[in-house]
């Protein structure tokens, strides 16, 4: 069968996709998106979390053609549609990446000029950069659902307690980092979206 | 808490150099942006034009003879290249394994545990080439199944591997019996005569799964030659090289190893899994094969942590000193070697534990049987003896009735202890200050998920389940510390190996580390440019991927790759440092004395003289010469154990941790909540102070799962995996995570590279036991097993 979805605000056509595949198989093996990881396949680890229409998924449960005609934003989206979303062009709603920064921009950026020493110079989510700074990423393959749940969170709910965080997040299995790092990340994140905020008299 | 730092460096390590970036800060990952963009390559993120899907066929039961393979349907299904067993292996060499090659690549007339490869499948998309394997038909005929230490040990028993001719099968005491490792010292039935109180126990440890989250997968590439590239996620690649390419047949240099991006480890990488597997089917086909196992197959697809009893007898007088120790530990290293013979090293020689104890009759020993095959998993047979031990020091204290840390802080070893092997502690050993430590950190308020408004329920027992709003919660608190020995033992040639460059690139000096270390998380990649700029005081580092085209590096293993590989760059980097000044002296040294008679230091991209004074850009010494040093480097040496008294330096250092663990537990339904897992480490010089205080956390919470949660279960009358999944086999989630405050100690060790310890293990040991002696502290109950459960707790069933 054939599905068209819109991934991180750029239409998407997959062929050939058998019945039985997943949405996350579809974007990491058929749309060469394979951020958003595979680690159970079976709804457990939160791994595979992407935003489908907005709401944060398991992708490896979403059935390739129930995402037909919706909206997915994948960690590989996800700078541009926090950007987006800072800029007034989100509507809570998931339109990922409705600004128009094509697919191939949003990844452009983080292969220019980035201090691969500090990670600094590259255009990143302030989820993103916090998860960097705050030693949140270890193997880093829990790490892109995480960033998509918390990006999520952050978006509900501004200055969250750490109880908030950890529900928000119990989906997502972390091995390496015993989830300390983690919490300082999120906390990093939302101090510093509040002092954006602040500063900009919002 | 914040992470309170403690400088005991002698004055022969070398301190940090000015150039920014260098050791002892904590730079960040040089992958990190990568990983939080989605970009970073794991090993089932390969891609290839025209590739094929690898499926390996596992045995449905856990020990029997096959009687027949038939893969006529599998084969005649449309999408489906090639379908391989036993008769397709391409050599003589059909076995492999890490250090006994006990393992078949594909089941040969009989399979010995449950999920046991016996064929592998090729075909144009994964969902085809699961169907194809499911329509091979294997006719087995059940055998008996070895399952514990009396079905492995009876004299009748059936012998898991007949006609052993390994190493270890001239020296044990029964066939089915991997390696047994005594150790005597002194005379502890004499010493128990001279002890006050003697306490008994017997213990027994879960079988533990590395749970990493990235599964085993990768992609091989046929070439031209005849040869194949593998990209895969290992541990060690040159490990992985010499057992791959004698089954294929082929020479070493036509198997090109690539490290991909590595979704942790933990030890579950040492062993092959889809290496071979998806070689084989790639030089059959002509077509890149990329192998993915699911989270059921991972299950299946490595090795695990041995389970254990541990039976111990512990002996002190009424003043509190302890007179001896016995202990017999028993692992289960299940249908294959793997690493078993060196982890009975570990038990056997760790069983004591970082206690001064003269008298100790020790024995260790790994059995086959036809459970899951067990091997390397962080903390490494130290991990059990932890759990065990950690319970006998809170019952001998008990029964002197003295304070349960004051008691081991009066037997705890110290530097000048000797171990129960005859090896002298020869760098700090402090772990009475870490107990110290650990004690002093501030309580975690109770009832501390209560306010105005009622009970935060999150934060109970139960959680979200609303199981109770404080009603039957009682708090518990538990300390343990443990011992863990760095890099690899027993004589064991463990060296590694850096090629360093340094050039001179758009006018600025650039230096690049290339080693075959695979980063598994733990950042080596980090440590190894702070290193070279600390070293040759140039800013711009470029780490080379891993691969095989420079010498080994040895395992991601054993707390051993910044001690090892470190030492390695550093070793490089000092030889490369030599060279260039050497340059220097010959193009620039007529013109400042200093070049002759100074000191001279490379620093900000400049040589510079220790008083500080600037003598040349390190791009006017260079110009257009290049200097590159590879070079293998090496700890000081260790010996084997005497195989009858366990005698000798086997280790190369310990590293020690201790753990505080407050729990809150439900009495009424067994659930508990951690408070908080307090943590104080020794890691003699933190070259990167976040990432340890990530290992450390990271650790600490394996710990814990393993203390309340995580176990494969095994049914004991057909040894077939019973829970092969997430849904089923649990790990610490960031709700049954607590806050794990933690304080590093830096006592350097005079021996190692800036005087470091390695420490990605210890904080594994000393959770557990931490965690269980608080829910012990809360319940009044026993708990001699690990890991408890709610039916432990409830006395739904005895533990």
């Amino acid at each position: 069968m054939r599905v068209n979805f819109t991934v991180n605000g750029r239409k998407q056509e997959a062929d050939d996709v058998w019945e039985g595949e997943s949405l996350l198989y579809v974007l990491r093996e058929r749309l060469g998106l394979p951020g958003s990881k595979n680690a159970c396949e079976q709804g457990e680890c939160g791994s595979c979390t992407v935003r489908l229409d907005g709401v944060p998924v398991c992708s490896c449960l979403v059935a390739a053609g129930q995402a037909e005609g919706r909206e997915v934003v994948t960690v590989e989206g996800l700078a541009d549609f926090a950007k987006n979303r800072a800029c007034g062009g989100h509507d809570g709603e998931g339109k990922g990446g409705a600004c128009g920064t094509t697919l191939q921009e949003a990844q452009g950026w983080s292969a220019k000029g980035t201090d691969s020493q500090t990670g600094e110079g590259g255009e990143l989510s302030p989820i993103q950069q916090a998860f960097i700074d705050a030693g949140a990423v270890q193997c880093g393959f829990c790490t892109p659902g995480l960033l998509v749940a918390a990006d999520e969170m952050l978006e509900r709910n501004a200055n969250p307690s750490d109880a908030d965080i950890r529900e928000a997040l119990s989906g997502n299995l972390c091995r390496c980092t015993g989830y300390e790092k983690i919490m300082d990340a999120v906390r990093l994140a939302a101090a510093r979206q509040s002092e954006t905020a602040s500063s900009q008299g919002v | 808490m914040a992470d309170t730092r403690t400088t005991g460096v002698p004055a022969n390590v070398t301190q940090g150099s000015q150039t920014k970036g260098g050791i002892g800060e904590s730079t960040l990952r040089p992958d990190g942006t990568l990983k939080v963009t989605g970009e970073f390559a794991y090993s089932s993120d390969m891609w290839h034009e025209d590739m094929l899907w690898g499926q390996i066929l596992r045995s449905t039961v856990a020990h029997a003879e096959i009687v027949s393979i038939d893969t006529s349907e599998a084969l005649a299904t449309s999408g489906v290249y090639a379908v391989l067993t036993y008769d397709d292996l391409p050599t003589d060499v059909k076995n492999y394994g890490l250090e006994i090659q006990d393992t078949p690549v594909l089941a040969h007339g009989k399979v010995r545990h449950h999920g046991e490869p016996v064929a592998l499948v090729a075909a144009d998309h994964p969902e085809t080439a699961r169907r194809a394997a499911a329509k091979i038909k294997v006719e087995y005929r059940e055998l008996p199944v070895i399952t514990d230490e009396a079905s492995a040990t009876a004299p009748d028993a059936i012998l898991v591997h007949e006609g052993r001719d390994d190493h270890h099968a001239g020296h044990v005491p029964h066939p089915n019996i991997v390696h047994r490792q005594p150790i005597i010292r002194g005379n502890a039935d004499e010493a128990a005569e001279r002890a006050d109180v003697i306490v008994k126990g017997e213990y027994t440890f879960g079988m533990q799964d590395q749970a990493f989250l990235g599964p085993e997968s990768g992609l091989a590439v046929p070439s031209e030659d005849g040869g194949v590239d593998l990209y895969v996620a290992t541990q060690w690649l040159h490990s992985d090289l010499k057992q791959i390419a004698p089954v294929l047949g082929l020479p070493e240099e036509k198997v090109r190893m690539t490290l991909s991006g590595v979704g942790g480890a933990f030890g579950g990488r040492e062993d092959l899994s889809m290496q071979i597997h998806a070689c084989l089917l790639a030089l059959r086909t002509g077509k890149p094969v990329k192998i993915v196992y699911n989270r059921f197959e991972s299950f299946f697809g490595h090795v695990h942590r041995h389970p254990a009893k541990l039976y111990y007898e512990h002996g002190a007088t009424k003043d509190g000193k302890l007179t001896h120790m016995k202990c017999k530990i028993v692992l289960d290293g299940g249908a294959y070697a793997s690493a078993s013979p060196a982890v009975v090293g570990n038990a056997s020689s760790l069983s004591v534990g970082p206690y001064v104890v003269d008298d100790v009759d020790i024995e260790a020993y790994a059995l086959y049987t036809n459970n899951p095959p067990c091997g390397a998993m962080r903390g490494f047979g130290a991990v059990q003896a932890c759990f065990a031990y950690e319970a006998q020091m809170d019952k001998v204290a008990d029964e002197l009735g003295m304070d349960r840390i004051a008691f081991r802080q009066l037997n705890a070893m110290e530097q000048g202890t000797i171990m129960p092997t005859g090896q002298v502690v020869d760098s700090p050993a402090p772990v009475a200050e870490l107990l110290r430590r650990v004690k002093a950190m501030p309580m975690p308020p109770e009832r501390q998920w209560e306010d105005s408004e009622g009970a935060d329920v999150r934060q109970l027992p139960g959680g979200l389940s609303n199981t109770t709003h404080g009603e039957g919660v009682v708090r518990g608190v538990g300390y343990a510390v443990g011992i863990k020995n760095v890099g690899f033992s027993e004589g064991f040639d463990d060296y590694s190996t850096a090629k360093v460059r340094m050039e001179v690139i758009g006018g600025e000096p650039v230096v690049t580390v290339h080693t075959a270390m695979a980063e598994v998380g733990q950042g080596g990649v980090t440590v190894h440019a702070q290193i070279a700029r600390t070293e040759l005081g140039v800013g711009q580092v470029t780490i080379h991927p891993a691969d095989t085209q420079v010498g080994s590096a040895g395992s991601t293993s054993a707390s051993r790759q910044t001690y090892v590989t470190g030492g390695a760059v550093k070793n490089a980097c000092e030889l490369v440092r030599e060279k260039v000044l050497e340059i220097g002296r010959r193009k620039l040294g007529t013109y400042h004395p200093a070049w002759a008679t100074a000191e001279l230091l490379l620093e900000g991209g400049k040589v510079v003289t220790d008083g500080g004074e600037v003598l040349a850009d390190l791009a006017d010494v260079l110009e257009d010469e290049v200097v590159e040093i590879e070079e293998e480097w090496r700890h000081r040496p260790t010996v084997a154990f005497d195989l009858k008294t366990g005698q000798g330096d086997g280790h190369v250092q310990y590293s020690f941790a201790a753990h505080r663990a407050v729990v809150e537990v439900d009495t009424e339904l067994g659930l508990v909540k951690v408070v908080e897992l307090a943590c104080a480490q020794d890691v003699g010089k933190a070259l990167n102070p976040l990432s340890v205080v990530g290992q450390i956390q990271g650790g600490t919470t394996q710990g814990l799962g393993v203390a309340v949660m995580e176990e494969i279960i095994v049914d004991p009358k057909t040894a077939k995996v019973r829970n092969p999944s997430f849904t089923d086999y649990l790990i610490p989630t960031i709700l049954d995570t607590p806050t794990i405050p933690v304080d590093v100690l830096e006592l350097a060790d005079e021996h190692a590279p800036y005087g470091l310890r390695g420490i990605g293990e210890a904080p594994t040991l000393s959770s557990t036991p931490a965690v269980l002696a608080a829910i012990r502290n809360a319940t009044g109950l026993a708990l001699d097993r690990t890991p408890v459960r709610p039916e432990h707790l409830t006395g739904t069933v005895p533990a």
